[in-house]
């Protein structure tokens, strides 16, 4: 069953160019560090798919197992892991981002990575289980 | 619940050698710089990778948080 799920990443982060796991969705983020990443890619004007692991704590557990990164959010691109938000804020920063990813850095020059909107709380117990 | 200290000590035993300032405000949240000769060569995954090992666990539970900016000296 597990495998399944793990199976089922694995082919997402094979078969998509920019794949975002993250809690919450990018209309309704559910924690501060995945309404960044979301933040960053959208000033980048650059498609991408997202995966909201809260539905079902094994989505998280798969992952953090396949890729060796405990914390959501991860960002893959062509099927390598980018990082968090923290390596995504620093290479956002220094345009790094736009460069790995392929697009023009942001029109905003400022280099400030874009702070997000406010997470949306999640149901009560969800958050606290997941952390 | 671990304190800054506890924090900054459980990455100096990973990371010999590393100059770690941990910062916390509510001791779930964590951010932390870490500067290290270990992470010569690594690509920054790879240096946060070796960080996140001093916590086999416990990040997403105890340690909500831990922000993390790593540096080759």
């Amino acid at each position: 069953m597990s495998n399944q799920i793990r199976d089922a990443i694995a082919e997402a982060i094979a078969d998509n160019d920019i794949i975002l796991f993250m809690k919450g969705t990018p209309d309704r983020p559910a924690c501060g560090f995945s309404a960044r990443t979301v933040a960053m890619l959208q000033a980048l004007e650059t498609p991408f798919t997202a995966v909201d692991v809260l539905p079902d704590p094994r989505i998280r557990q798969e992952l953090s197992a396949l890729s060796n990164w405990p914390t959501i959010p991860q960002l893959f691109h062509n099927g390598e892991l980018i990082g968090g938000c923290d390596i995504v804020t620093e290479m956002y920063e220094s345009g790094e981002l736009a460069a790995a990813l392929g697009v023009e850095p942001p029109a905003d020059a400022s280099g400030q990575a874009p702070v997000g909107a406010d997470p949306v709380a999640a149901p009560l117990g969800i958050e606290n289980r997941l952390g | 619940m671990p304190s800054a200290d506890e924090v900054k000590s459980r990455i100096e035993a990973a990371i010999p050698g590393a100059e770690v300032d941990v910062q916390t405000a509510d001791e779930v949240h964590f951010s932390a710089h870490v500067r290290a000769s270990a992470f010569e060569g690594l690509t920054r995954v790879q240096q946060h990778r070796l960080v996140y090992d001093a916590f086999d666990g416990e990040l997403g539970g105890a340690i909500h948080a831990l922000a993390l900016k790593t540096e080759v000296p």
